[in-house]
């Protein structure tokens, strides 16, 4: 049975899949269905959902189309979730294999950078970075990797122990191949399995920073986030509490989506090697 | 001779990537109660999924043809029609009415037991033992479940098996974990496991392949004098016809999943009659042979 | 004949074990002729897998002095070493393990080339090539990958891959222990014609006699680490001196093909 379609019979990996293709559409067909500024006014202030169908999910306290915040809010979680757990993955695996392949004095000084990472809440961390350095794009991008590539490089750095003892490596460098191109030719590739298997959770915890980080007004203040959108809201939480729960809806599924989908693609990868 | 065991046109097929491999085709062989038989060929011969077979061990998703019947006399299974008791009874004196049975999709007349009428032992012990069991602890479990001993009996029963298998100090070897053990003494405690039930047939499975030639000298001997002792039929499987000649009475040779050649061991070894049991033997490289060095012609 | 290919002395290597140390290898001494098939024969445990991964530097010994090819091999360091390791190579026993699970081919015979500066990649695709037919395959396996071919098929590409860089010294840790018999011996004929053409020296790891007195010129027999007896290879197990010599003629299966089976002795 091909992985392909032991994925499609796990109907928690399809429910997932269907989401995350869902938020893939809407952020992808954002600019096509509401171009121009999503925070530009579009009628009256707090108009509440379904009630004007050229305005579907109302309007928030300034008169902004909350549908066309959303779609352009998908954009944004995606862009940071997605940028910020392939930063701390390919941090974390270079890191993991660099301590693991060299052993002794890199080896402790890497583990013990990483432990320092590790013991400093990464929301505090992504936190003080972004009112240090400003808030932007590509800073949440890095704020939010800063506190998530410890895991993949704790992970890359177990598996590439075991790898390193393994005849083939010896191979290499009977062959006399240079250490770096055996670290991350031949022992990383067989090392990153494991390590992709974090992927779901990461990106699925740094789609929450990043709304976290926007609700605490410390997203990038020219793009529409949704954490910003719930942080909006919560000044007329008992009049108009659609503002906040339209968001916190779309995030939760989101979250739901990307792990379920993850965790059904390493589920049926695992099978895929433990028969091979 | 009493046959223990009759295979009749077993065929065994394994599913693979959706194509169906066989990897054994109409196979029909005795194996006599109380012989020394073994079982030859090269990778992909079926030597060891006929093994797997006869223990009732195979994969579930493999499908089987053909038929093994057993000619135990004093199986303790439901519908089984004992005869009076032929052989000594071993297996049967504590089972009492408890039975179970495995499923197995193989049509036999009366499966016998895992563990308690067929030992196994397999190529790696490493992989045989529980690494975080004590080694007498792991004896005792089988002489426990097939024996129906108490706890200290079959500690007791554990320790004079370590000390029939010759492993040195068997007190301490109780306490040991497999880690603490090597790859030849490790070996001898899986025969231990394997023969603690009393069973009619040990089965070994390239048991002594990872071993280096001193010590599978041993574990022969050992096997050898085991077999003798207790009765016990001897199923040989093995790649190396000049180990299994010393050792079985007769050898059955097998090539991508068929029966090539059968019979006495003096004969197979003295006169094959297939061209393949002629290569094997052709191929063996005895402290006697020619060297390959000298045919090559190659001086320093 | 001149300075030896490969003379190793005084070597040593000692591991600490539950606080008390052990000496895997203790002052072994042995040289290697240019085109000479020495063997390292001995139980489990004497050491011998230890001495091959001293001689090619997988390890670092506490004492003794390794000279390869009229230098000195333990002084060599960095891209030194590595540019030397082209002449000395290593066969492993395990065909599967010995090469990247993911690797094709073409690449693990590739990466030797390329390491040591053979020209451009068409001319690597030659020798890749050439290489294959060398060893008695077919060019065309160099598409596969190394997981697809059989056990036999992949121990002659890792003799292609150990010859690529023309080496004057291979190891063989137990490179045929692994094989089907007739593969075995195959594999053996295979690694004397490159012997006599190519003159190349082996350093030949096996606990099997059978297989040692029939490819090894001089043989070492090895014991918890120290040298028990060396020799005339057919001399030595011909009438071995030692005690752990004497057990390992007495270990090997014998075929006795003229008279009755000698499964009736007991």
């Amino acid at each position: 049975m091909s992985p392909l379609r032991r994925f499609l019979l796990a109907p928690e990996a399809i429910a997932g899949a269907i989401i995350l293709v869902a938020l893939f559409a809407m952020a992808l067909t954002a600019s096509l269905f509401f171009p121009g500024d999503p925070q530009a006014i579009a009628g009256p202030a707090l108009l509440p959902p379904f009630q004007d169908w050229s305005l579907p999910l109302g309007t928030d306290r300034l008169g902004r189309d909350v549908l066309a915040e959303l779609f352009h809010g998908a954009r944004t979680s995606l862009v940071v979730g997605l940028a910020a757990a392939a930063a701390a993955l390919a941090v974390g695996a270079i890191v993991g294999t660099l301590a693991g392949f060299a052993g002794g004095l890199v080896d402790e000084v890497l583990m013990r950078i990483t432990d320092a990472f590790q013991t400093v809440p990464s929301f505090l961390l992504a936190l003080a970075f972004v009112s240090v350095v400003g808030p932007s794009l590509g800073v949440v991008v890095t704020a939010i990797a800063l506190g998530a590539w410890t895991g993949p490089a704790r992970v890359a750095r177990a598996e590439v122990l075991s790898i390193r003892e393994r005849d083939f490596v010896a191979g290499a460098r009977v062959i006399g191949m240079h250490p770096l191109e055996i670290a991350f030719r031949e022992v990383l590739p067989n090392a990153l399995p494991a390590v992709l298997a974090l992927s779901s959770v990461i990106v699925a915890a740094a789609i929450l920073t990043e709304a976290a980080l926007s609700f605490l007004g410390l997203g990038d203040p020219n793009r529409v986030t949704w954490g910003g959108m719930i942080a909006e809201g919560r000044a007329v939480l008992r009049t108009a509490p659609f503002l906040s729960i339209i968001p916190g809806v779309a995030l939760v599924l989101t979250v739901l989506g990307v792990y379920l989908a993850g965790e059904g693609v390493v589920e049926t990868t695992a099978v895929r090697r433990s028969l091979s | 001779m009493t046959a223990l065991l009759s295979i009749r046109d077993l065929t065994v097929t394994y599913r693979r990537d959706g194509s169906e491999v066989a990897a054994l085709k109409h196979v029909s062989l005795d194996v006599a109660a109380g012989e020394r038989f073994a079982i030859i060929g090269e990778s992909g011969s079926g030597k060891s999924t006929l093994a797997l077979a006869i223990a009732g061990l195979l994969p579930g998703s493999s499908k089987v043809g053909g038929s093994i019947e057993w000619k135990l006399p004093n199986l303790r299974l439901p519908h089984s029609f004992a005869p009076p008791s032929v052989l000594p009874d071993m297996s049967g004196r504590t089972e009492g009415g408890a039975t179970e049975r495995r499923p197995s999709a193989i049509a036999t007349s009366h499966m016998p037991l895992g563990g308690r009428d067929i030992g196994f032992v397999f190529q790696d012990p490493s992989a045989s033992l529980d690494p975080v069991m004590a080694i007498g602890e792991q004896i005792a479990e089988v002489a426990r479940t097939h024996l129906g001993l108490t706890w200290s009996q079959s500690y007791a029963k554990a320790k004079s098996l370590l000390e029939r298998v010759r492993l040195p100090d068997p007190d301490a070897a109780l306490r040991a974990y497999p880690h603490q053990l090597s790859g030849g003494q490790k070996q001898r405690v899986a025969i231990a496991a394997a023969i603690a039930a009393g069973p009619k047939l040990l089965i070994a499975d390239e048991a002594t392949s990872a071993l280096d030639t001193i010590v599978q000298a041993e574990i022969v001997a050992l096997i050898r004098q085991l077999v003798a002792e207790d009765g016990m039929t001897l199923l040989f499987v093995s790649h190396d016809i000049a180990l299994a000649a010393e050792l079985a009475e007769r050898i059955a040779v097998f090539r991508h999943g068929e029966l090539v050649e059968l019979g006495a061991t003096a004969q197979i070894i003295a006169s094959p009659r297939h061209a393949y049991t002629r290569a094997l033997l052709d191929a063996h490289l005895g402290l006697d042979a020619e060297p390959l060095l000298r045919q090559a012609g190659a001086t320093r | 004949m001149s300075s030896p290919l490969l003379a190793v002395s005084g070597l040593t290597k000692r591991y600490r074990r539950g606080g008390k140390t052990i000496a895997a290898v203790d002052d072994i001494s042995f040289h290697i002729e240019p085109g000479e098939t020495l063997a390292l024969a001995g139980p489990s445990g004497s050491g011998k897998s230890t001495i091959a991964r001293l001689v090619l530097r997988l390890i670092e010994p506490d004492a003794g002095h390794i000279e390869f090819e009229g230098g000195d091999f333990l002084s060599l360091n960095g891209a030194a070493l590595r540019a030397r390791r082209a002449r000395l190579q290593m066969v492993f026993q395990d065909p599967l393990a010995a090469f990247n699970p993911r690797a094709m081919v073409a690449r693990v015979l590739d990466d030797p080339l390329r390491t040591h500066g053979v020209a451009s990649r068409p001319e690597r695709t030659r020798r890749i090539a050439a290489l294959l037919e060398r060893v008695g395959l077919s060019a065309d396996l160099a598409a596969r990958a190394i997981h697809e071919v059989s056990g036999g098929q992949r121990q002659r590409i890792a003799i292609a891959r150990a010859i690529a860089t023309k080496p004057s010294l291979i190891v063989l840790d137990e490179a045929v222990s692994a094989l089907d018999v007739s593969v075995r011996r195959q594999i053996l004929q295979l690694l004397l014609d490159l012997q006599r053409q190519e003159r190349i020296a082996y350093l030949f790891i096996s606990h099997d006699l059978g297989v040692i007195s029939a490819i090894a010129h001089r043989v070492v027999i090895l014991d918890a680490g120290r040298v028990a007896e060396s020799g005339n290879a057919r001399a030595v197990i011909g009438a071995p001196q030692s005690a752990i010599g004497k057990a390992l003629v007495a270990a090997a299966p014998k075929l006795n093909r003229t008279s009755q089976g000698a499964a009736d002795r007991q």
